[in-house]
C-alpha cells in the first residue's frame, strides 16, 4: 500500500525536544502532562544520527528545545553537529540554569540563533508565572551574554490573562535586550495550558487591545524589530494551520525518540508513532501511520471538505478538535465555520469573566512539588 | 523600505546565512524561523556581500563578470538588497 503512494515533499523543519527537564514550571508549558524521565531520553549517538538524517532529508531549521535543552550535557556536541551538516540551529531556552555558562561554547560550536523565553517584564510578574524565584534576573544575565557574544536573538513571550497588560513592556524589553525578533504568542490551549485554561484565559477586549498594540509597534519599529504574533484561537475566526498542515513541513521528536507531527499529537488516542531508534527520519516522514493519519485533505469532514481555504488552514488543529469536541477528525472549532465555534467563544468569555480565577497548576512531575514552588514565589 | 545607495556597505547579520539545499538543488537564505528562496543572480550578489565591499563595488564586479551595463546592474543590486533589507536579512 505504501509503495503505490506518491511521495510527499520533504520536511523543512524539525523540533527536537531533547529533554523534558526544566528549571521552570510555567503553567502553559507545551510539554505533555506525562513528562518523559531523564533515563528514557535518547542518547547522544542517536541524536547525532537523527541530525545526519535530517540534513539528508533537506530539513533546513533545527529547533533545539525541551524542557530546557541546556540541561543535556551533550548540547554543545549536538549544536556542533548541526553546524557541520549545514542545519540552521535555533536554541529555544529559558536562559536559566547552565544556559548562560554554556553560551560561549555553543557560539563556538556554530549556534545560529537563540530564542529566549520571558514570562513577564519584571521579576515579580515573571517569577510568579515561571514558578521559580530569581528566574527573571537569570534571564536578563543570559540575554546580556547573548549580546556580548554577538549572537542573534529572538524573545518569546507567551501571553495570557496574567501578563496581557505587559505587551508594551515586552516590546520595550525586546529592544532593550537587542533582540531582532519578538514573538508575542497568545497561549495555545494544549497540555498544561489546557489544564490551566481557566486561570490563563484573557477577556476579548484585552486580546483586541494587545493585537492593536502589536500592529502599531510593527509599523513604528519596521526595519528594527520583527514582531510575529500568534493570535488566540478561542477568539479567532479562522483556525491556524497547525505546524503548517499535518505532515507537510514539520517533525517533532520527543525526548524518548517518538516522532510526532506536532508537539501535542500524543494527546490523540489511537495514533501509532514510530521511534527514531527503529526507523530513519525519512521512513517515518513518508510511512509512519501517525504522519499519514491527517495528511492532505482526504480525511477532512465538512465544512472543511468544501471550503476554499482547505489548503490554507488544513482543517486547523487536530489536538484542539480532540480536546474540545472529543474527536480529532472534526473541523477545529476555532474556525468560524465550525458548528461548535460559538460554544468555545462563550466558554472563553465566561472563564475570562471570572473575577477570582483559579491558582496556577504549575508544570512538574507532581502537584505537590508545584504547590511548594508556589509558596516560594508568593510569600 | 529600501533606502540603499551605491556607497552603502551591506552585510548579512549574525543569524542569517546562505545555504545550498542539496535535496532541492537550490540556494536559500536562512534566517530565524524563515528561509528565502534565492535566484542565481541574487546568489552571485550575496556571495560578494562581505561587510567590506560597497554596493558600487559589488555591482562593478558583477557587471564585469556579465559584461553588462554597470548602471543597470547597480540599480538591480540596490533593488534586490533593499528588498532583503526590508525583510531584515541584510543590514548596512
Amino acid at each position: 500500500m505504501t509503495s503505490s503512494r506518491v511521495p510527499v515533499p520533504n520536511p523543512l523543519g524539525i523540533l527536537l525536544e531533547l529533554t523534558h527537564r526544566c528549571p521552570l514550571h510555567c503553567p502553559y508549558c507545551s510539554n505533555p502532562l506525562e513528562l518523559d524521565k531523564r533515563s528514557a531520553e535518547i542518547d547522544t549517538a542517536t541524536v547525532l544520527r537523527v541530525l545526519d538524517e535530517a540534513a539528508e532529508l533537506g530539513i533546513l531549521h533545527v529547533h533545539l528545545s525541551g524542557g530546557e535543552p541546556t540541561a543535556r550535557r551533550d548540547i554543545v556536541e549536538i549544536t556542533a553537529k548541526c553546524a557541520s551538516t549545514g542545519l540552521y540551529s535555533n536554541l529555544i531556552t529559558s536562559g536559566v540554569g547552565p544556559a548562560a555558562a554554556l553560551l560561549p561554547a555553543l557560539a563556538d560550536a556554530g549556534l545560529d540563533h537563540v530564542q529566549l523565553s520571558l514570562q513577564g517584564t519584571t521579576p515579580v510578574s515573571a517569577d510568579k508565572v515561571s514558578g521559580l524565584k530569581g528566574s527573571h534576573e537569570a534571564k536578563m544575565k543570559f540575554a546580556a551574554e547573548v549580546d556580548r557574544l554577538g549572537l542573534s536573538l529572538t524573545v518569546n513571550a507567551v501571553i495570557h490573562r496574567g501578563n496581557i497588560g505587559e505587551v508594551e513592556g515586552f516590546i520595550e524589553k525586546a529592544i532593550e535586550l537587542g533582540a531582532r525578533r519578538l514573538e508575542i504568542a497568545h497561549t495555545q490551549y494544549y497540555g498544561w495550558a489546557y489544564k490551566n485554561r481557566a486561570a490563563l484565559m484573557p477577556a476579548r477586549p484585552e486580546v483586541e487591545r494587545s493585537i492593536r498594540i502589536v500592529e502599531a509597534a510593527r509599523e513604528r519599529l519596521s526595519g528594527k524589530l520583527v514582531i510575529d504574533m500568534v493570535v488566540p484561537d478561542y477568539y479567532a475566526l479562522r483556525p491556524k494551520a497547525c505546524a503548517g498542515g499535518w505532515g507537510r513541513k514539520f517533525m517533532n521528536v520527543s525526548p524518548n525518540g517518538r516522532v510526532l507531527p506536532c508537539h501535542a499529537a500524543e494527546s490523540i488516542p489511537g495514533l501509532e508513532f514510530w521511534h527514531v531508534q527503529d526507523h530513519s527520519l525519512g521512513d517515518i516522514w513518508q510511512n509512519s501511520p501517525a504522519f499519514n493519519a491527517y495528511r492532505g485533505t482526504a480525511w477532512m469532514p465538512e465544512p472543511c471538505q468544501s471550503c476554499e481555504r482547505k489548503e490554507l488552514d488544513w482543517g486547523g488543529c487536530r489536538c484542539q478538535a480532540l480536546a474540545l469536541l472529543g474527536d480529532a477528525s472534526l473541523t477545529d472549532p476555532a474556525c468560524g465555520k465550525s458548528p461548535f465555534h460559538s460554544r468555545i467563544e462563550a466558554l472563553a468569555a465566561s472563564e475570562a469573566a471570572e473575577t477570582a480565577p483559579p491558582d496556577y497548576i504549575y508544570r512538574g512531575p507532581g502537584q505537590t512539588v508545584a504547590a511548594r514552588e508556589h509558596e516560594d514565589v508568593l510569600p | 523600505m529600501s533606502d540603499l545607495t551605491a556607497s552603502d556597505v551591506p552585510r548579512l547579520p549574525r543569524g542569517v546565512r546562505l545555504h545550498f539545499d542539496k535535496v532541492r538543488q537550490a540556494h536559500v537564505l536562512l534566517a530565524p524561523e524563515r528561509a528565502f528562496n534565492i535566484g542565481d543572480t541574487a546568489v552571485m550578489t550575496l556571495k560578494l556581500v562581505d561587510g567590506s565591499r560597497t554596493i558600487a563595488s559589488i555591482a562593478a564586479t558583477l557587471a564585469a563578470q556579465f559584461n553588462a551595463d554597470p548602471t543597470v546592474v547597480e540599480r538591480d543590486v540596490i533593488a534586490m538588497l533593499g528588498e532583503l533589507k526590508g525583510k531584515r536579512v541584510v543590514e548596512t
